[in-house]
């Protein structure tokens, strides 16, 4: 036997045991209604639950963006400052965070792919529960019980496939999104931890310091600079090594006299 | 004609004149699954399915119908056809 017949006599089989099971074929009735709707609540949920884990992973690629954005920047920064090391340590980690964005643009991919087959899959059942109603409705004013019987296994049949199908869907959809809810669980302790700067703004990470420093230090020079150029008295420091050499301690005694006299 | 269902994509109608070429390719997917090869039952699978959707009419929302023919789901893995269609099913009860 195909597989395709197989699968569909797995699904009759679980149809007609759950049918012969009910004394009063019209109970299963009102009683299968209930449980449709039960699972039409489950679907909306799992439609809801995929797409919170959806906006989760496009929180966490906008700010592994901002992070990428972020190195690329102290990257150009640094080399400006003539610091390839540090340029290159930038664009190392910058890489890694690449790694990790491909890797959540095709979670986000899947995550919205179960989220539109949950949608679908919720208005057809959504249409099927509603013809069944209907029909329902009319089997229990029209039949007796003897009578029903065909008409409620027909009713049946149709729409215990389809619960079949959309109750797999979900738990396959729950299975994905738990995976993917444990690993942007990881990401955010990543982010947490400053492994990954968080680009909330705080420039507290080791190349941001540095960077600082590096800046910090060429404030330094160039109010030494500006310093220097207001007492006209050219290239001081380098003299005032030389303690051996009169002329630098003269100088150095004017500067004071200068100062003071200020 | 002919019911098929591709779980999680809905139902469709077919010709009685497809079932023999549906077949053939139904085959492949079954010799893929007895020899365990993933690649090829994923490639099987997914021509199977291109044949139903291509040939086959969408049944409306709303219908009642049970169908002739099921089909696992487009991104199924070999593991999980295998279960569907182990004795306990993976399909879950209806009631």
């Amino acid at each position: 036997m195909t597989m395709m017949k197989r699968m569909s006599m797995i699904f009759r089989a679980k149809a007609n045991k759950a049918i012969d099971r009910a004394e009063d074929p019209r109970e299963t009735l009102d009683y299968s209604y209930q449980r449709q709707l039960e699972l039409l609540q489950k679907v909306r949920r799992g439609v809801a639950d995929v797409a919170t884990s959806r906006k989760r992973v496009e929180l966490q690629i906008a700010q592994m963006q901002q992070q990428g954005d972020k190195l690329k920047g102290q990257a150009q920064k640094a080399l400006g400052s003539g610091r390839e090391d540090l340029a290159r340590e930038a664009l190392t980690r910058r890489s890694g965070l690449d790694q990790q964005l491909s890797d959540l643009h095709a979670q986000h991919a899947s995550l919205q792919g179960e989220e539109e087959k949950l949608t679908l899959a919720s208005q057809r059942l959504q249409a099927k529960v509603e013809s069944f109603r209907t029909r329902k409705e009319t089997i229990k004013a029209t039949y007796t019980a003897a009578e029903a019987q065909t008409r409620i296994n027909e009713a049946f049949s149709g729409i215990s496939e389809e619960m079949g199908d959309v109750g797999l869907a979900v738990q396959r959809a729950e299975d994905k999104t738990a995976q993917m809810q444990a690993r942007a669980g990881a990401i955010d302790e990543l982010i947490a931890s400053g492994a990954l700067d968080d680009a909330s703004g705080q420039p507290n990470d080791d190349i941001s310091r540095e960077l600082d420093a590096l800046s910090a230090g060429s404030d330094v020079e160039s109010e030494l600079a500006s310093m220097k150029a207001e007492i006209g008295a050219g290239s001081a420091p380098k003299q005032l090594e030389g303690q051996a050499d009169p002329q630098s301690a003269e100088h150095a005694t004017s500067s004071e006299h200068q100062r003071e006299e200020r | 004609m002919m019911i098929v269902r591709i779980m999680a994509e809905g139902q469709f109608e077919i010709d009685d004149e497809q079932l023999g070429r549906l077949n053939v390719l139904d085959r492949s997917v079954e010799a893929a699954i007895e020899q365990g090869d993933e690649p090829e039952f994923c490639s099987a699978l997914e021509a199977l399915l291109k044949a139903v959707r291509q040939e086959g009419r969408p049944v409306p929302d709303d219908a009642l119908v049970d169908s002739d023919l099921i089909l696992p789901p487009a991104d199924a893995s070999l593991e999980e056809v295998r279960g569907l269609l182990g004795d306990e099913g993976l399909i879950p009860d209806p009631i």
